[in-house]
């Protein structure tokens, strides 16, 4: 029998729901927002000898995925022992 | 001692560390053999997956593959963002199911004999398709370093991939492809922070790449754009018109990666969920340290080919035939590079006639150039660029390392 579904477990699933889309709407904010699609409006803003779009396409994107993948697991694995589970 | 010595040592030695560690680590159970025990640490797991990520082909190919221009940003995204939809969409999950294969996983969760067949196919396709790629790198390696044909390249490392199917085991691969993260990230790095002192004095190939060029002052990836310029290409950072088909690409190459059965399988292999989590953090921090290099091995890496064949700048005459150094003669004997003196002038005239990728569509040949006479192919960007940029022989030995380092940790369990 599959086990009841309680108001905690809503709880849970819906905080690492909320986490998903935020990670997922930055990861693709810097990707397909700065790095392509919204590069020709950053093309003033320079980083080195180039411009932001370009750096977040072959740098800085890289660098956000760490972050958020980062954050994902150490949010997460606190969430799991917030309510006490394990697998 | 020869560079064809130290090239050998270098290889050898490095077989031998990963035969002893696929002997010391070889599977002993079911359990072992398939999901490495289920107890794998998610630092070692992240280094394994990246080495499994990133392999041979990665190696060989990729900084060539950028090296085009900002166009190809899209594998550099897409083979890295894919982490990120793993991370928070499927790792977890597949963790739980608590089965040995991605087959039995599909076959479980739908319930449906069906389903395991679909998904045994896929496999098979994929699996193919990815080891023809990593056969052909592990060749072309091969043949460079061992002074071979390409095509003996191909059947020693085929023969090297039976040898160690044999050991096989997920507990084994696992081990063997933490080393050969190590042997990998140093042959790719080690050149890459020479490369980057030289060309900008910068130690860190990341902040090289937003620095000075050395020599004339200007921003780096600025001159790197005036040199492209004037011998016919497209300027490296010059923007896309078709935005649309780069979006596609990527968002293919990343939701691709987060499905692919070998990575996948990685998140069995560690002992709970929490560690499938810090696992796929660990992967990325691996995986980000080879490909935040790479873009910068690639511009820098391309700046140096032309630096060389154009010694006195681009309007000045460019290297004479008679006069080309030793790693143009040895590349040109794995056929992968190739000069055709279509003028007659004894000299090397390497520009974008309109047939290469992204030309410059303003672009005058100058007076007496009777079309581009240097074929490159891409894959000797990489495994050239420490003879290229003079580099001492032990780092030629580590490239000839980390070229080869693919057959031992490919075939296993998924």
């Amino acid at each position: 029998m599959p086990k009841e579904i309680t108001e905690r477990d809503q709880q849970y699933w819906s905080t690492n729901l909320r986490l998903i889309i935020i990670c997922l709407a930055i990861w693709a904010f810097v990707s397909y927002g700065l790095g392509l699609l919204l590069r020709p409006l950053f093309m003033g803003i320079h980083i080195g000898g180039a411009d932001l779009g370009f750096w977040f396409a072959q740098q800085g994107s890289i660098f956000t995925f760490l972050a958020l993948i980062v954050f994902y697991a150490w949010r997460m694995n606190k969430l799991d022992d917030e309510f006490g589970l394990e697998d | 001692m020869s560079q064809f010595t130290i090239n050998l040592i270098f290889v050898l030695g490095s077989f031998a560390i990963y035969t002893w560690i696929a002997v010391w680590a070889r599977a002993r159970s079911t359990r072992e053999f398939y999901i490495a025990g289920g107890e794998v640490h998610p630092t070692m797991n992240g280094m394994a997956t990246a080495a499994d990520w990133l392999s041979a082909a990665s190696f060989i190919s990729v900084a060539g593959l950028i090296s085009v221009g900002y166009v190809n940003s899209a594998f550099i995204m897409g083979w890295t963002g894919g982490y990120v939809l793993l991370a928070t969409l499927l790792a977890p999950y597949l963790r739980r199911f608590g089965t040995y294969t991605v087959p039995d996983f599909v076959g479980k969760r739908y319930d449906s004999k069906v389903a395991r067949v679909v998904a045994v196919l896929c496999l098979i396709i994929i699996s193919l398709t990815y080891v023809i790629g990593q056969m052909t790198g592990a060749g072309v390696a091969f043949a460079r370093f061992l002074e071979v044909k390409v095509s003996t390249g191909l059947l020693i490392s085929s023969v090297v991939v039976f040898a160690y199917a044999v050991l096989g085991g997920m507990k084994g691969v696992t081990y063997t492809q933490v080393a050969q993260y190590i042997v990998l990230i140093l042959a790719f790095l080690t050149p890459a922070v020479y490369l980057s002192l030289m060309v900008t004095g910068h130690f860190l190939p990341q902040t090289g790449f937003i620095g000075a060029h050395a020599e004339s002052g200007t921003p780096m990836l600025m001159k790197l754009n005036e040199v492209v310029r004037d011998l016919g290409f497209q300027d490296y950072t010059a923007d896309v018109s078709n935005k649309w088909n780069m979006f596609l690409f990527t968002l293919t190459l990343m939701v691709g990666t987060a499905g692919l059965p070998h990575v996948i399988i990685r998140f069995f292999t560690v002992p709970n969920i929490k560690d499938a989590r810090r696992s796929a953090a660990w992967a990325l921090v691996f995986i980000a340290l080879f490909y935040t290099t790479a873009p910068v091995v690639a511009a820098m890496g391309r700046m140096n080919l032309l630096d060389n064949i154009y010694p006195n700048g681009v309007h000045e005459p460019s290297l004479s035939y008679e006069e080309r150094p030793q790693w143009f003669k040895n590349w040109e004997e794995t056929g992968l590079l190739k000069f055709e003196d279509k003028n007659g002038d004894g000299r090397i005239q390497f520009y974008n006639d309109g047939t290469l990728p992204t030309p410059n569509k303003s672009f005058v040949a100058p007076e007496g150039w009777a079309g581009n006479e240097l074929t490159v192919n891409n894959d000797i960007l990489v495994l050239a660029l420490p003879e290229i940029a003079n580099m001492p022989g032990w780092i030629i030995g580590l490239i000839a390392a980390g070229g080869v380092s693919l057959p031992p940790c490919q075939p296993r369990p998924v």
